[in-house]
């Protein structure tokens, strides 16, 4: 679809949606430099709340925590996924349909299923709950999703290549060193890119398998919404979203460098 | 028996390794079995034990007996919980239907500009959602609370006079959830429109259609997938959605997502939740079903 120019009423109406999309967070971030606690009407600029945010010990905290569930769970589910999406896109083995089939369940399954079968799961098999549990939780879910990215991107790729290193006298190991993985490296760097967003970014799977001590930065801010609409939540929430679009300016960087 | 144990380990390792070499679906399983296994236990398992719960009942200290009944669900058929359960289905159903309203023109334009700037355009919708979603439900408390951005901006305008209570309301939980679940409908609508081709509008075209014509008749019904996986993208996890209730929702906004929770964090009553969930995992199962079930039957007419 292309060549006929859209419409005037259709090109207005995109940009009323693209400012509803992003009109939201734009406020959110104004309003972290209000200087009015109750944060109703802005009163003057100030970068007390910044401040405020890195002397608040929960938070430093729980970013701490959220940084080594995410960092484990990228790490273990990007190596695990990877290998069944290699599995998936280049064999035919007893199970293929289930393992494929495996990988769907937690986009059919409501996430607040998944968290209550997670605790009930580490409740009767007598884990306590803490950061061990939601690692071994966001490695679950991450593991389906770095599998499809990561075997949508190994579509196209070329297995001659392979068959010229072994020819050349490579052996298995080498040749998966120095040819398979360097290729197929930009789609798993998508795939440990996405596990590594879903898991800083889970709340529901997350909030089910917490126990004390190891409160991450989402449930965290849950606790501060619930509590008061004050500018370090603004705060706060201006520094995670200027995070995220640094990695994902990062991303995209990154693969215009390899197309 | 001559071989030491140690011997015979080494032939095993060696006789595995020897298949691996051979054998291409020893390879393929070897690979997968990591993810197998702990999907197997992650995932499988869990499910399992929910299953089996939902058929026990609960112990006078909130733990789990042993004697199997349908207890549980028979009590789900209880007006309250089925108003939960009709209230949670209205609003994953307005939700869906919202979203595409609101996002096919949108999904419909992106499809339409010149190939450059659609990839441009998609990262643009995608990049405000991956931002933490309670950080976007917290924007709409600040937008929509009584003395809020909005109430103050409407009474500065002049507009109204006392302001208006949207915060924690039921349609407070309907605003947030159209925002939220926004990108999940535009993507795949956009991917089914971007697919159609010139050349089929153009005939439609050729044969006399008028624009609008060509729309009902040739664009809509091709772009009729993209809709559906964007329906079980939205309705699914709008259907199981309690963070929103819980934050923006007053205290009769009660989700079958929240009733679950509360089972099994406040009630301390894991039977009766599991059973509760199985409802849940049965509609969206259901609901998935029959989508696809009508995917597949329209592109049949199609063709």
């Amino acid at each position: 679809m292309s060549e006929k120019k859209p419409s005037l009423g259709l090109r207005i109406y995109s940009v009323l949606a693209f400012a509803y999309i992003y009109m939201p967070i734009l406020l959110l971030m104004i309003f972290s430099f209000n200087s009015q606690k109750l944060n109703i009407r802005w009163e003057g600029f100030t970068l007390h709340w910044y401040g405020e945010l890195f002397r608040d010990q929960a938070v430093l905290l729980a970013v701490r925590n959220t940084l080594i569930i995410a960092i484990i769970s990228t790490v273990v589910a990007t190596v695990i996924g990877t290998l069944a999406a290699l599995a998936l896109q280049r064999y035919r083995f007893p199970g293929y349909n289930l393992s494929e089939s495996l990988l769907y369940i937690p986009v059919i399954i409501p996430e607040v299923v998944m968290g209550i079968s997670l605790l009930v799961f580490f409740v009767q098999a007598g884990i306590r709950l803490g950061l061990l549990t939601i690692a071994l939780s966001h490695i679950a879910f991450c593991i389906p999703f770095v599998a499809l990215v990561v075997r949508a991107r190994l579509h196209g790729f070329d297995k001659s290549i392979e068959e010229a290193a072994m020819d050349l006298g490579a052996n298995e190991i080498t040749t998966f060193w120095r040819v398979t993985l360097p290729t197929i490296m930009p789609g798993v760097m998508a795939g440990a890119m996405l596990a590594f967003t879903l898991s800083l970014d889970d709340y529901v799977i997350t909030y089910f398998t917490a126990g004390p001590g190891s409160t991450t930065l989402p449930l965290r801010v849950f606790s501060m919404v619930r509590f008061a609409v004050t500018p370090e939540v603004n705060a706060l929430s201006t520094l995670w979203v200027l995070t995220v679009f640094i990695i994902l300016g990062l991303g995209q960087i990154l693969q215009r460098k390899q197309t | 028996m001559s071989t030491t144990p140690e011997k015979g380990s080494r032939n095993f390792v060696a006789a595995v390794l020897s298949r691996l070499r051979e054998d291409p679906s020893a390879q393929g399983l070897a690979l997968v079995s990591p993810t197998l296994l702990y999907l197997l236990i992650f995932m499988i398992l869990p499910l399992i034990m929910v299953v089996v719960i939902s058929f026990l009942s609960r112990g006078t200290y909130g733990d789990i007996e042993f004697n199997l009944n349908l207890g549980n669900y028979v009590r789900l058929i209880d007006p309250l919980y089925l108003r939960v359960l009709s209230y949670s289905i209205k609003t994953a159903a307005l939700t869906t239907i919202i979203t595409i309203l609101v996002g096919y023109p949108l999904a419909y334009y992106i499809a339409r500009v010149p190939a450059r700037q659609r990839s441009r355009l998609l990262f643009l919708i995608l990049v405000p959602f991956w931002t933490n979603f309670i950080i976007r439900i917290y924007a709409w408390i600040m937008i929509l609370r009584t003395e809020g951005i909005l109430n103050n901006l409407l009474a500065s305008l002049g507009i109204i006079n006392t302001p208006l209570y949207i915060l924690y309301t039921p349609l407070a939980v309907q605003i947030a959830m159209v925002y939220e679940f926004l990108p999940f409908m535009v993507l795949p609508l956009y991917t089914s429109l971007e697919k159609i081709e010139n050349a089929q509008l153009e005939a439609a075209a050729d044969l006399g259609a008028r624009p609008w014509r060509a729309f009902l008749r040739v664009t809509l019904p091709l772009s009729i997938p993209g809709m559906i996986a964007g329906s079980i993208l939205v309705f699914i996890p709008a259907m199981g959605m309690f963070v929103v209730p819980d934050l923006m929702g007053g205290a009769k906004s009660v989700l079958i997502g929240n009733l679950i929770r509360n089972q099994f964090l406040t009630a301390r009553d894991w039977p009766f939740g599991s059973a509760a969930s199985m409802l849940l995992l049965l509609l969206t199962l259901a609901v998935t079903l029959i989508y696809t079930r009508k995917a597949g039957f329209g592109e049949d007419l199609l063709v």
